[in-house]
């Protein structure tokens, strides 16, 4: 094979990788918005919390492992609740700029907290798996990357399986598919809400970590990479779960791919705005993306 | 007996001020406002003259999101698009100032046009999501146009000069800036007494019935994005010659958010609103410093807390207002009015 199919190939694979991971937090933005109508415009955040979160229990506590991950995941369901009950339940029902702002605010709120306890400065992650490059056929794999997105496959599936057959994931799926029906035949509407917060925060959380470990340190410009989750969302289908999932691969190649041969081209940085462009394109032409519901308004 | 607001004519309820008191009000308070720059010491002159280019901003965003109902959230792309518009004119062609700003609001204006078109067909959501897009493609436009920008370096803007008088004190500038504010806010204020402006409402209050009644839609909603990138652009035009750089991270999508917060806390759909919200988010940072530098002599470290506590008290303040004053500071302003226009009599 030629060096520059190799080159193609290892795009592909880096952007399958990073790609898991915006379908992690896709997953989360998508469950919120279909049970709730909630748009999170702060999905970058609950990643950051995630991160600094379970590097906190990893590095300066000590904690092994087995004890950090629970901790961290416990400390996102209480804020997937605060955020739930103290913000979002009141405000069922307000206008949609209220609610877009309101996120935005708790976003914000989240940042700050994080910048006064831990400052600005880059962390190291705990190394979670070996550097050493290996050989998929001719193309150079990291394992961080490998395992990261095989990670990812893991609780993709978890998810899936958890929606399909426990009886918590029919009732949120009934409720994301009509809350009044739902409602009459016994499930706790805002049980559900309170309930999809706490997958998204965890899935947020999952998310954040991985990434930590992926790029081998945290800081506050993984809240951008949060914001990839518009383009993901949009091209996958806003109230879509599998939407999500092939969304974010899909955004998550296509960026790289941009980014590798486009970047030569026109100086750099392509890989930031590629997604955004994809998302433009999309709303004018088919604004329920792949496999979203398709009731959008047209004015 | 007539009493309170009784009026007989549709051109008495139309009145901006319907008596005499608000007008010696606001004549007083432009007196004020004349002699400030004596007074004031250049600290606070700075803050005051970002107060009022925020208050050009913010009337900007109010005018397509509050009265309007189209959610924008390019706002700081608009404000950028003015901001080297009036640079580049200045450097490259040489213009003096007073014509660069309005050509960089006529500029803005275009690109208000350009992302107006999402909202032709989408609403909503959808079309906030469609200018957080708009706002990351036109920043690496701005980023890697670097012939004309200069990249992420940003441009050095050279003094503006008015009848050989160069503005380069704060409180020249404040003239400038307030010449500005001045017309601006009045302009929003009269906009909505128009057909224009009523048409606005009508698309933000239900556009099928709006466009039912004989609005065009495509018409307004675009008029709507021009008319407020341009205010945008008058106000990225000042920050220019206000801080005299302009550098991309100066109109992150942070800067969106805060208008957002300014139109919000201030309240959406009112003029007072901006006004008010311009106020409160550039003081807010400002307060904080206050408190800080009394905190250092405790707790030595309270400098290097600001960006966060901004951010933390920034955060609830707009949780706080969505939850319980959704109309804003200008809600609050006219309840103490009413309170006070019968007192000691309530009823």
């Amino acid at each position: 094979m030629g060096d520059h199919v190799v080159f193609m190939l290892q795009l592909i694979i880096t952007g399958i990788a990073v790609g898991g991971v915006y379908s992690l937090m896709a997953l989360g933005f998508v469950l919120i918005f279909k049970a709730s109508a909630v748009v999170n415009f702060g999905p970058g955040e609950l990643v950051l919390f995630g991160a600094y979160v379970s590097w906190a229990t990893i590095l300066p506590m000590k904690l092994p492992l087995y004890v950090a991950l629970p901790i961290t995941l416990g400390v996102a369901i209480l804020l997937g609740l605060v955020i739930e009950r103290g913000v979002l339940r009141p405000l069922i029902g307000e206008p949609i700029i209220s609610v877009i702002m309101v996120t935005f605010g708790v976003a914000s709120v989240i940042r700050g907290v994080l910048n006064m306890t831990w400052g600005s400065d880059t962390r190291p992650f705990p190394v979670l798996f070996s550097q050493e490059p290996f050989h998929l056929g001719p193309v150079p794999v990291s394992p961080v990357h490998l395992w990261s997105f095989v990670g990812v496959l893991v609780l993709l599936a978890g998810f899936s399986l958890f929606f399909q057959y426990s009886l918590t994931g029919m009732a949120m799926r009934a409720t994301a598919d009509n809350q009044q029906v739902a409602q009459s035949l016994g499930v706790s509407v805002k049980r559900v809400f309170a309930l999809s917060w706490c997958v998204a925060t965890v899935v947020s959380t999952l998310g954040g970590i991985i990434l930590g470990s992926v790029r081998g340190g945290v800081d506050f410009s993984l809240a951008d990479l949060g914001l990839k989750v518009f383009p993901v969302v949009i091209l996958g289908g806003l109230d879509s779960v599998a939407g999500a999932i092939i969304g974010g691969v899909l955004i998550g190649v296509l960026e790289n791919l941009s980014g590798g041969y486009l970047d030569p081209v026109l100086g750099g940085g392509v890989k930031e705005v590629a997604p955004f462009v994809v998302l433009v394109i999309i709303l004018m032409l088919r604004p329920y993306g792949l496999f979203g519901k398709v009731e959008i308004e047209r004015v | 007996m007539q009493c309170g607001g009784f009026r007989i004519s549709y051109r008495g309820d139309e009145r901006i001020f319907d008596t005499a008191v608000p007008i010696v009000g606001v004549v007083l308070l432009l007196a004020v406002l004349s002699v400030v720059p004596w007074y004031a010491t250049t600290y606070w002159l700075d803050v005051i003259n970002r107060i009022g280019i925020a208050i050009i901003g913010a009337l900007g965003l109010n005018i397509l999101v509050g009265y309007t109902g189209q959610i924008s959230i390019g706002h700081a792309a608009f404000l950028a698009v003015g901001a080297y518009a009036t640079g580049i004119l200045e450097i490259q062609l040489g213009l003096p100032f007073y014509l660069a700003i309005p050509l960089a609001a006529l500029i803005a204006a275009g690109f208000g046009l350009i992302f107006g078109i999402p909202s032709l067909r989408l609403r909503g959501l959808y079309l906030a999501i469609a200018t957080l897009a708009a706002h990351f493609i036109a920043t690496y436009g701005i980023i890697h146009w670097e012939r004309m920008t200069n990249g992420v370096l940003g441009l050095m803007i050279p003094t503006a000069t008015v009848f050989g008088i160069p503005l380069d004190s704060d409180a020249r500038i404040f003239y400038l800036i307030f010449a500005l504010v001045v017309p601006a806010t009045f302009f929003a204020k009269n906009l909505f007494r128009t057909r224009v402006g009523r048409a606005f409402i009508a698309i933000r209050d239900r556009d099928v019935a709006a466009g039912v009644m004989g609005v065009s839609l495509y018409r307004y909603k675009l008029l709507a994005f021009v008319i407020s990138s341009a205010y945008a652009g008058v106000a990225g035009g000042l920050m220019a010659h206000h801080s005299r750089i302009v550098f991309p991270d100066a109109f992150s999508l942070l800067v969106a958010i805060d208008y957002l917060a300014m139109i919000i806390i201030g309240g959406l759909g009112s003029i007072l609103g901006c006004i008010f919200g311009a106020i409160f988010m550039t003081l807010l940072p400002e307060v904080l410093k206050l408190g800080a530098t009394s905190l250092t002599g405790v707790y030595p470290n309270a400098f290097g807390l600001i960006a966060s506590m901004r951010d933390i008290v920034f955060g609830f303040a707009v949780i706080f207002f969505l939850m319980y004053e959704p109309q804003g500071l200008a809600r609050i302003w006219l309840r103490i009015r009413s309170y006070w226009k019968l007192w000691p009599y309530a009823y």
